[in-house]
């Protein structure tokens, strides 16, 4: 494992006028110190598990506890965590991030959930309506089925309806464990906005009812000032441009928007005016040779023509990120990055990721 | 499985050799193309792996290889639509202007699945004008057909069955290049037409039906508990239009599941080819390795992988930690070295090259039938033709 030198440096830009934060500069503060519901959205292949796994950690830090929800069936926190498949049950998973400064004070625990709908419905019919017999002929009816599966709207109400229930413990007295911060490993950003906004999916069908009073609660807790839908991108352009409908399509349903997370920047090597060098092929092979002899290396052409090739690459790369970053730095909303770890995300990665976004404010 | 699509480039081996890494056979992309058998191609895997640009590269590089292609997207990628020339894609086929003219007179469409649409004209061509506006205006289909997760895979096996019913009527396509919807799981896709059967014979449809079929209905003790239970949980009214609902698609029920039914086949059938899309990350070759599993379980013929997204080998043989000992000691005599940039950058695609490489040999050595195509990651992003020719050159491995 790296040390330090593999984490991204803060953006000077970023984490200032975050919601909440209201000028205050001490250390452990952070830009949402309101939000108890941390949604985690991003387009497929930009991490964004990874990301609401890593924030979990770093939120539970100081003694606090955190509960980290997934909705669409993988298991990936199961394996993120190397632990075994996660039934529809609250468990401890891991030991919260240790903060820096925290001088004995413990770090909190995440717990993890894993939410499928046919099991939320039955937990919601017992909860509610007591139905007993007629529970077990809904599922022999196939009625569970068409509810979870084809009936429009209602898989989502039910998935966010269990993170409602567990936010809606937070703080309060009540049966089941409080928590002090809930991460929603979400649906990726073409569908979050259909996926949140469960109030109007399920307008034109149900214009009053139980189901409907379900879903207006859900919807009073996701727009309200508790709440964060954090977006997950790399600095390439079809997920920057993502990432800019996801933000425009949720401010339109009132939901609130709250960081962006750029995950897997390259390492920030080379200079600016080295750069541009190493993009038009100026950086001299004679300098370059000369340099690796006095490291003790004997380089042929090949490998000189190689590193010169990869800094080519890395270059163009490089230049079209920052190209992407002014998008991102536009979208007004705090901005975090993350670095790429060239030996992938291991339980030690996850820590690692988790003491950066800590670091840059997020938690 | 069509055996001659694939070039075997390495042979089983014996003796010291053989505790080497895995290598995959190499999959013969022009072979896939140029074969006038192909008749359909079906990209699918994780979202987020180059999907959608690979199925457009692989379209356009068959219809300048003189095929004539439709390639039938349904991620809304705006950006693919502009590198194609298309100012908006949509649900019917638009011709893809400035192709190379290949010497046999290749042509090349796009369209965008249009689920509601699709769904609406199914409705339209299949029920009297009066049944179908009667379905139209419903609450429960409205919801149905425009936001139902699932809707987008029905429809796209549905429009996927219409173009090919077309071209062969026709002639007017001999390609069509499929992108599947970016799915949870990539597998709803083969699932649709199942759960739709399955919906379908299922007692849930009887018991809405029920009490539309008059009063000589079969009213038992669960029925009555169960139509309660509902109401209770979705409101009368929810029940009560599902229950028209139902009641109005009763005849059209069955050309529906037909249908789907006679696509799953042809996906079964010779003429079509799976790829299987896939990146270098553990999470996207998981699930490449389920969905090898699914499509052979399910006898659906399997042309191959695609690994996109590969980070380039590097050139030479110095190791990532010498890399690293050496930028060390440039490091000590001048902070701001070069040099050393370059050597950790080194340093850092000689790891991350390694364990792609990993990661691929592991699945190579549980596939190893699967004949794989291994797509360098570009160094700047798709916009226009040009750039989708050089993506499908790196397919062809060219």
């Amino acid at each position: 494992m790296e040390p330090r030198t593999t984490l991204a440096p803060v953006p000077a830009s970023t984490t200032a006028g975050g919601p909440g934060t209201s000028g205050s500069a001490k250390s452990g503060s952070t830009d949402w110190p309101r939000v108890t519901l941390h949604i985690v959205t991003g387009k497929g292949g930009t991490g964004k598990s990874t990301v609401a796994a890593a924030l979990a950690l770093a939120l539970a830090s100081h003694g606090n506890d955190v509960l980290l929800c997934e909705v669409e069936g993988r298991q990936g926190i199961s394996r993120m965590f190397d632990v075994d498949p996660l039934p529809y049950e609250e468990r401890r998973i891991a030991t919260g991030l240790t903060h820096p400064d925290s001088r004995g004070s413990n770090p909190g625990s995440v717990y993890a959930l894993h939410i499928d709908p046919e099991s939320a419905l039955l937990e919601y019919l017992a909860m509610f309506y007591r139905l007993g017999r007629a529970g077990r002929a809904l599922e022999r009816f196939g009625v569970i089925e068409f509810a979870t599966t084809i009936a429009p709207g209602v898989r989502d109400v039910l998935l966010t309806g269990k993170v409602y229930e567990a936010a809606r413990r937070t703080g309060r007295r009540g049966t089941g464990r409080q928590y002090d911060a809930i991460v929603l490993d979400a649906p990726p950003t073409g569908r979050i906005g259909q996926f949140l906004n469960v109030n109007s999916e399920l307008a034109g069908l149900a214009k009053v009812g139980p189901i409907k009073t379900q879903a207006d609660s859900i919807m009073t807790l996701l727009q309200s000032p508790r709440t964060a839908v954090h977006l997950v991108t790399v600095l390439e352009e079809m997920p920057v441009q993502e990432t800019a409908d996801g933000i425009e399509q949720l401010r339109g349903h009132q939901l609130p928007v709250g960081g962006v997370v750029v995950n897997m920047v390259r390492p920030p090597e080379l200079d600016q005016d080295d750069l541009v060098a190493a993009r038009n092929g100026e950086i001299p092979s004679l300098s370059l040779v000369e340099d690796l002899s006095t490291a003790g290396i004997e380089a042929d052409d090949e490998l000189v023509d190689g590193i010169l090739a990869e800094a080519r690459h890395h270059a163009e790369r490089r230049i079209l990120e920052d190209s992407q970053r002014v998008l991102v730095d536009d979208f007004d909303t705090p901005v975090y990055e993350l670095r790429r770890l060239s030996s992938g995300i291991d339980l030690g990665g996850l820590y690692e990721l988790a003491a950066t976004l800590e670091r840059q404010g997020m938690a | 499985m069509a055996g001659p699509r694939r070039t075997r480039t390495s042979r089983p081996r014996v003796g010291p050799l053989a505790a080497t890494g895995r290598t995959a056979p190499a999959l013969d992309i022009n072979a896939l193309l140029d074969d006038p058998e192909t008749g359909i191609i079906v990209c699918c895997g994780a979202g987020g792996v180059g999907k959608t640009t690979t199925s457009a590269a692989l379209a356009l590089r068959a219809a300048e290889r003189g095929r004539k292609v439709v390639v039938l997207t349904i991620d809304p990628a705006r950006r693919l639509a502009q590198s194609m020339g298309i100012k908006a894609l949509d649900n019917t086929p638009r011709p893809v202007a400035k192709l190379k003219k290949g010497r046999r007179g290749g042509s090349l469409d796009a369209m965008m699945l249009d689920m509601k649409r699709t769904f609406d004209e199914v409705v339209t061509s299949q029920a009297t004008p009066e049944k179908a506006a009667q379905i139209l205006a419903n609450p429960f289909y409205i919801a149905l057909s425009s936001s139902f997760a699932g809707t987008q895979e029905y429809m796209a096996m549905e429009k996927l069955g219409q173009i090919h019913r077309q071209a062969q009527q026709d002639g007017s396509f001999d390609l069509i290049v499929v992108d599947t919807p970016p799915s949870r799981s990539a597998l709803d896709f083969l699932d649709a037409p199942e759960r739709l059967s399955s919906f379908l014979d299922g007692r849930f449809i009887r018991l809405l039906l029920a009490p539309a079929r008059g009063p000589a209905r079969l009213m038992t003790a669960g029925l009555g508990m169960v139509t309660n239970a509902l109401t209770k949980v979705l409101g009368a009214q929810v029940l009560r239009d599902m229950q028209t609902f139902v009641a109005a698609f009763d005849t059209l029920f069955g050309g529906f599941r037909a249908r789907a039914q006679k696509t799953f086949e042809l996906l079964q059938a010779d003429g079509t080819a799976f790829l299987v899309i896939a990146a270098p990350e553990p999470d996207a070759l998981r699930e490449a390795a389920y969905f090898v599993e699914r499509l052979s379980g399910d006898r659906m013929p399997l042309a191959g992988l695609v690994v996109n997204r590969a980070s380039p080998a590097p050139a030479g043989t110095l190791s990532a930690d010498e890399a690293m000992a050496a930028a060390t000691r440039l490091g000590r005599k001048d902070p701001d070295s070069r040099t050393a940039g370059l050597l950790r950058l080194h340093a850092d695609r000689t790891r991350l090259v390694e364990r792609e490489a990993l990661l691929r040999q592991r699945f190579a050595a549980a596939h190893p039938e699967v004949a794989t195509a291994v797509v360098p990651a570009l160094s700047t992003d798709v916009h226009d033709l040009d750039g989708l020719r050089r993506v499908g050159d790196l397919l062809a491995g060219q």
